[in-house]
């Protein structure tokens, strides 16, 4: 399936691109599995896709560690917010 | 009155307060106080001088995330009507970052309700700042 990737603040200068599409197959298709696959994929992003601090939006709602994934989903990663 | 959407909003460009008061006063004449809240930046951080600051925000989802804010305060402290107006972009020391106007018919109300707003705001909606200083610039890493 299709996911589309979105890159915010430190991310996203890490990983030199606001957003990408990226093909991923998986036999459970969580969260918790399309962090890690995605550490792999930009290594420059691996350790802050471990830090439980990073938040993760599917479909611009937050999701938890568990939330099913599927074809056509954004899944947005966000550092810790620091609006106001 | 106005689409709630200009009463959750992120813009670039600064933001006017007395009008933004005077939204909020219009809606009912049952109001008897509004709290405004006025975040501005400062030129310093954490020990260091602050030249600018770069907004960032999610499209979409920050103001998605206004507006359930916006609501949740509403019906939290039973206000009147609530406006929040978050900027973007580069801002300067001095300049207006977010603008916070709870009307209610009590001040208790108004008060609680606009504090517990910039509170929430600072805890879920999806935006960052990037402070720049003479010796480098850093993303927050969260907030102090």
């Amino acid at each position: 399936m299709k996911i589309t990737v979105r890159y915010f603040a430190l991310l996203r200068e890490r990983a030199g691109r606001d957003a990408e599409v990226l093909a991923w197959d998986d036999a459970e298709p969580t969260v918790q599995r399309f962090r890690a696959h995605l550490a792999e994929h930009v290594p420059a992003l691996a350790a802050m896709l471990g830090d439980r601090s990073l938040l993760v939006a599917v479909n611009r709602e937050y999701a938890t560690a568990a939330t099913a994934l599927k074809d056509g989903d954004e899944v947005a990663l966000l550092p810790p917010v620091t609006g106001g | 009155m106005a689409p709630d959407r200009e009463k959750a909003r992120v813009q670039r460009e600064p933001f006017d307060v007395a009008a933004e008061l005077e939204r909020v006063k219009r809606t009912s004449l049952r109001t008897g106080g509004v709290v405004l809240f006025v975040g501005v930046v400062r030129d310093f951080s954490q020990g260091r001088g602050v030249t600018k600051i770069l907004f960032e925000h999610f499209p979409g989802m920050a103001e998605a995330k206004l507006a359930e804010l916006r609501d949740a305060a509403i019906s939290r402290y039973g206000l009147i009507d609530l406006v929040i107006v978050h900027r973007c972009g580069e801002l300067a020391p001095g300049d207006d970052i977010v603008l916070i106007a709870a009307a209610a018919e009590h001040r208790a109300a108004a008060f609680e309700g606009c504090s517990w707003c910039i509170d929430e705001l600072k805890k879920v909606v999806p935006i960052w700042k990037k402070e720049h200083a003479p010796d480098g610039a850093v993303w927050l890493e969260a907030h102090p």
